[in-house]
This record gives structure tokens, sequence and C-alpha cells, in this order.
């Protein structure tokens, strides 16, 4: 059987029901093959929009997300959405097209060294020299991607592998020497664990991505009752517990509010759960927390120490071990501990002006007219005010570019949820300057008929940077005004053939969703033009710790 | 306190290629700091094995680690600082001028060192041993003028049954 088909049956049999990509000349066979598969291909308009797709799909799916590009450009194309999977352990795998094994390290017309490159940002990467590897190769992929902490896995197929003929023997399983993730927490660790939590007065839960990852919101939800404990989530944590649970304080860290910072850092006792204490979250480390103990449950043995002390590991899937945590802890009420956050939460309430026209209104109010729709965001300020405003009620529903920041992401990303979730609105909460790093996947939208939905916080701004330059800079605005406000994105829209609207004030808000709620199996851009001045508060300013979070103006 | 703390590592890794660029890739970045690295066939065919020291503290001994776990390809990572066997393997071409050349010759015997070339006006000598013998060696030889040192690296093994 020709390669490239055997390679496209592989596919399938990994249940494989959609690619993102775009096609070229060292990976036409393989796009020769697929023209006869079942499984739907995305052509999207850039192979960046192709990897934040297949990673958008995984988060609200919970599978394996694919990509296609072809060699040269096509796969350097790739860098930043593998880069991104990787940082926020995204299971995605990228198949690029290779020049022809007898020309690799001629500098032969569309070669690059693809391997080489995504070494560094990928969980692991292959380049088949030898068709009979080829299927080996795919089954790993897939399982090295989806197990253990996930991560993105690229293989680079030369054009003449895929046209060679080889037999179709799909392995049923994988023997990797060196890969043999832990799922079961120590008992005694556990033990330790249990013993920490009994004797805690302030006792704390830090939710991060992993517990996504690991399908464990409910396990994580019944533990935070039954201790019971107060819930903070890192950024990728959202939707750990729900946000309108009594025991969630909602996101934590530079921007969090300060009622979870403060809680955090007066807590005496840390149960950290799939997060890696990013810098983001723990502001400086030198004043994390000082009175707390922490117990640090991960299924990455080097996430453990990394960055803060740690006194007790748990090593394993969180799932089970938050499970088995809860049967050997019993309830134990710490009311001058309760009363204390409750006083915090009604003192310190996230808020922000109502005069003008506001983004963070356009928030909330998305918030309360779409509930239950999947939001993604881009990066930048539209990113922290969708974190601080927009209360998620269930696991997968928010998704973001955490760990590298990724502007660009979000929409790409909203088009892969929809194409897992389908019957879900799905809205990129965005920026006027992230969504134009991939605007032109509008046009896979409209073609597809994939009814995403884009609410643009307007400020003309790379707002984020203008923010830090205002309050760190001596308001020296360097190349941060982009003047989107005179951009309309509301004949852009239309002329990609989607519906476009402007909102220019606050009563005009629930209008535009209206539009957009009755117009279910469209496209929609709404461009609301919120004051440029608004800023993100509170805020940790850069070197301090949580409990030195400040208010605005 | 900690700046001069060094720590010699045994690394199995899968018999492929690029696992040494991955290994590589690794150090760089996270920025850990080798020292020397070699990287030699075992009793089994289809692995090798790396022998890396590196400079830092527990801290940074325990990320190498970690990290160098996660690579694919990586099956064991041990620490064979302590209580091992090291040695290593160094050429050093020196000057001979034939006034001095018994003396030379007395000095690579002390060491048991070979001489394992022998030109008009210098000498190269082979010498293994541990990095101190070693660094001993090449002081003396100093004094005669040394034209070229080439070193292997070091390679490790804990003493006694254990692996
Ligand atoms: C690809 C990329 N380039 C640059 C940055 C640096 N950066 C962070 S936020 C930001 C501004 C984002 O502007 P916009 O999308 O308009 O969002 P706003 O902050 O105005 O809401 C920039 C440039 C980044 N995060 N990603
Ligand atoms: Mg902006």
């Amino acid at each position: 059987m020709r390669a490239a088909d055997a390679f496209v049956k592989a596919l399938e049999k990994e249940g494989v029901e959609v690619i993102f990509g775009i096609p070229g000349g060292a990976i036409l066979e393989i796009y020769d093959a697929l023209y006869d598969s079942n499984i739907r291909h995305i052509t999207t308009r850039h192979e960046q929009g192709a990897t934040h797709a297949a990673d958008g799909y995984a988060r609200a799916s919970g599978k394996v997300g694919v990509a296609f590009a072809t060699s040269g450009p096509g796969a350097t194309n790739t860098v930043t959405g593998i880069a991104n999977a990787y940082m926020d352990s995204s299971p995605i795998v990228v198949f690029t097209g290779q020049v022809a094994r007898s020309l690799i390290g001629n500098d032969a017309f569309q070669e690059a060294d693809i391997t080489g490159i995504t070494m560094p940002i990928t969980k692991h990467n292959y380049l088949v020299t030898d068709p009979k590897s080829l299927l080996r190769i795919v089954k790993e992929a897939f399982h090295i991607a989806s197990t253990g902490r996930p991560g993105p896995v690229l293989v680079d197929i030369p054009k003449d592998v895929s046209q060679a003929d080889i037999e179709f023997e799909y392995p049923s399983k994988v023997e990797l020497m060196g890969y043999k993730p832990k799922y079961d927490g120590h008992p005694m660790q556990i033990k330790r664990a249990a013993e920490l939590i009994m004797k805690a007065e302030r006792p704390i839960i830090l939710a991060g991505g992993g517990v996504r990852i690991s399908n464990a919101e409910k396990e994580l939800t019944e533990l935070a009752e039954a201790i019971p404990a107060f819930v903070v989530t890192t950024l990728m944590g959202k939707g750990s517990i729900s946000e309108y649970h009594p025991l969630c304080l909602g996101f934590v860290g530079m921007h969090g509010s300060k009622y979870a910072n403060y809680a955090l850092s007066e807590s005496d006792l840390i149960i950290a759960v799939g997060c890696r204490f990013s810098d983001r979250t723990t502001g400086n480390t030198a004043f994390f927390a000082p009175e707390a103990k922490i117990i640090h449950i991960d299924i990455d043995p080097a996430e453990i120490g990394k960055n803060v002390r740690v006194d007790v590991p748990i090593v394993g899937d969180a799932k089970k071990i938050l499970a088995q945590l809860k049967k050997v802890i019993h309830y134990k009420q710490r009311k001058e501990w309760e009363d204390k956050v409750k006083d915090w939460r009604e003192k310190f309430p996230l808020k922000y002006s109502k005069r003008g026209f506001k983004p963070q209104f356009v928030i909330e109010k998305a918030c309360e007219f779409f509930p239950d729709a999947i939001i993604t965001t881009e990066v930048g300020q539209n990113q922290m005010w969708s974190a601080q405003f927009f209360k998620v009620k269930y696991p997968r529903q928010f998704i973001s570019s955490g760990g590298l920041g990724t502007m660009g992401f979000g929409f790409p990303a909203a088009m892969g949820a929809k194409v897992a979730c389908p019957d879900k609105e799905v809205i990129d909460l965005a920026g006027d300057g992230s969504f134009l790093m991939n605007i032109q996947e509008l046009a896979t939208c409209v073609h597809y008929e994939i009814p995403v939905k884009i609410f643009i916080m307007n400020n003309g701004y790379l707002g984020m940077v203008r923010q830090w330059q205002q309050l760190f800079y001596k308001e020296r605005y360097s190349a941060t005004c982009i003047g989107c406000e005179k951009v309309s994105f509301e004949n852009i829209a239309k002329g990609f053939g989607a519906i476009g609207i402007t909102v220019e004030k606050p009563s005009e808000v629930m209008d535009a969703f209206k539009v957009v709620k009755e117009n279910k199996d469209v496209p929609v851009v709404v461009d609301f033009k919120v004051d440029f001045q608004a800023n993100v508060f509170p805020m940790v300013p850069p070197g301090k710790g949580l409990k030195d979070i400040i208010d605005g103006d | 306190m900690v700046i001069d703390m060094r720590f010699t590592i045994a690394v199995l890794v899968e018999n492929k290629p690029g696992v040494l660029a991955r290994v590589a890739s690794l150090f760089r970045r996270r920025g850990f700091n080798i020292e020397s690295l070699t990287v030699g066939t075992t009793e089994r065919e289809d692995l090798s094995r790396m022998t890396i020291v590196v400079n830092g503290d527990e801290k940074v001994l325990e990320q190498v680690t970690k990290q160098l776990n996660k690579l694919i390809e990586v099956i064991k990572v041990s620490d064979v600082s302590k209580d091992s066997v090291e040695r290593e393997l160094c050429l050093i071409r020196v000057n001979s001028p034939p006034e001095k050349r018994g003396e030379i010759i007395e000095l690579t015997n002390i060491f048991r060192g070979r001489i394992v070339d022998v030109a008009r006006d210098s000498f190269i000598v082979e010498i293994t041993g541990d990095e101190d013998k070693i660094n001993a060696f090449i002081d003396l030889m100093r004094a005669y003028g040394i034209k070229e040192v080439a070193r292997t690296g070091k390679v490790a093994m804990v003493r006694g049954g254990k692996q």
C-alpha cells in the first residue's frame, strides 16, 4: 500500500475526526490520500491558524488536535502554535511534509530543519527516515501527545517516504523504554498530605490547568467541600470549579482579585493541583505565602520544587489523587478563616468605573447574556478582563493562551473549539491588536460555515503594553497606538462574508448581543469601540509579592 | 559557597540519531552548564551511555535529572559523583629537546603513561586516570612547553556491585 494511504488509515484508526492544515508540494501525496478519506479537513488561511485551531479543538474536547503543513514555510509557520501548545500542555500532533530524503541537508527548495527548530518546544518530535517506521511513529506520536503531561508532537515526513510502498500493520500498543508516566500517587505522600490538611487552620486549594487535563473538576470540587477549603485558580485553572460555587474565589495572581490574592498569601496550607507556580501566579516568590506549607500534586515531577519550595510532593494523576485524598480527610469547620475571607470578599470586590464605555462592562454583560458559551480570549487587557469578569460554570469553558501569551491565539482557537462543540456558542473575547494577527481565518469560518463570534474590545491600542507604559514608563507611549478605533471591523467582516456590527455606547450592547444570538449559523464580528483609557486592576506590580496588590485610580 | 559544585551524571539513552542534539538542546535551553560530555556504546547495542559533568548546586542537579528524565529517549539518569571510578584519557604533545627526553620519559612512567608518538622535537604522551592525576601531569609537562592537549572528558561507574 502507498505509505500516504497507510498513514491516512492510521489516522482513522486513531479516531481523528478533523484536520486543520494547508497543502503544498512536500505533503501532496498525503493530501492525495486524504481525498479518499472521511476525515474532515479544514483548510485554514495560515498554518499558525491551523495549529491554534487544533489546540483549541484539543482544549475544548479533550481529544488530540491534528494539524498538517507542508515543508519549509508551511512548517515554520506552525512554530508559534506548537510553542503555545507546549507551554499550556495541550495535546496536538503536527504532521509536516519534508523534502525527499536524498535532498535533506542540501538546502533544497522549501527545506527547513523543522525537527531541529521545534526540538525545544515539542514534547517529542520525529523525522521519519524509514517508511517502515511510519505507522509505529504515528502510534507513538498520538500516545506521547495525549498521555502523562500532554504536549505537542511533530512528525516530519519526507515526500519519498509518503510515496513508498509499505504493509499496513498498525501497532496495537506502544513500547517506549524511556516513557512510562506515573499515574498513582504514593500512598505515604497522600497520608502525609491528609495530615497537613487536618492540621491546617487556613487551607486553600490552588487549581491549575492540570485539573482540566485530568478531567478532575468533580473530584476537586468534592475535596474542596469535604475539607472545606476555598479554591483559587490560575488562568489555566479557570473552570476547575464553577465560579458560582461559594468556595471559589476566582483567579489569582498579577490581575486576580484582591481577596483571592490575600487568601492565598495568608493561608497556612496550599494544596496546589496541576499548576506550575508561574511568575504570573506567584508574584515575587520571596514573598509568596510566607506561612503556608505546600502540597503539590502534579503529573510532571520536574514541576515539583522548580519555582517554589514544596513540603509534600505527590506525583501522579490529579483525578485519582484528589479522590483518594477525599477519602482520608474529614470535615472540620474553620470559622475564623471563613469569616476573614468573607470579609475580604465584601470589602474588596472587583470593580471598575462605570463612566463612559468600558470594556469590563461589555464582558460582564456578555457573561450575563451568554453564560453557557465557550470563551476563548486573545492576549492583553482583553484577556485579563475576560478572566476577571466572565464567570465560568463548567470545565473546558474558558480557553486562553497562558504560558506563551500568544496574541492571535483566541480566534483560531475559537474556530477549533466550535468544530469540536458545534452545539455550543463559541465567543472569542478579543483585542483589536490580537484579532488582526489571525484575522484571515474569517475566510475559513465563512467558507466552512463555522459560526464563531468575535467581540473586539477595540481600544485602538496595544492596550496592555500601553498600560505598562503609563504605569512604569512615565507615560511615554512608544509604538503602542495602532489606531484601530478608525478601522471598520464591521466592513472587514462584511467583506469576508460575515456579519459585522459596530457598537459605540453601552446602551447598544444588548441589541448587538441579540443580533449575535439570532444569527446562530453565521460568524459575527462585533466591534466595541470602548474607552482607550481603561486599565486592568487590581494589579501586583512587577517584583512585588501578591499581598502588595494595588488598585487603580 | 556552592558555585564550585560539580556533579557527574550517567545517562542511559536509546542509541538513535538526534539524541545527543536533544540532550545538548535541553542543557542550553535550561541554562545548565556542561563541563564535559562523553558518549559511547554500552553492553547493549540499542543503548548508549553519556557521562556528563555539570556545574551547579543540588537544585540544578535535581532539575537536570528531572528534565533529562522527561526526554522520551532517556532511559535512566544516575548521579555517579560519589563512590565511583572515574577515568579520562588525555593526549599531550610536548616539546622534547634531546636533553629533556630522559626526564619526560621518566615522568611518563611514574604516571603510568605511554609515549605514543616520537617526532624530532616532540612527543605525544598518552595518559589515563582521574581528573586530578591528569591535571597534575599536565602541570608537570608545562615546564617543557606543551604544544597541544586533547582530553576525552570523563567516564564514570559506581563502585561495588550496585548499578
Ligand atoms: C504575538 C505577540 N506579540 C506581542 C505580544 C506583546 N503584547 C502583549 S499584550 C499586547 C497588546 C495586545 O493588544 P490588543 O490585542 O489590542 O489587546 P488589549 O491589551 O488592547 O486589550 C502585546 C503587544 C504578545 N503577547 N504576543
Ligand atoms: Mg487593544
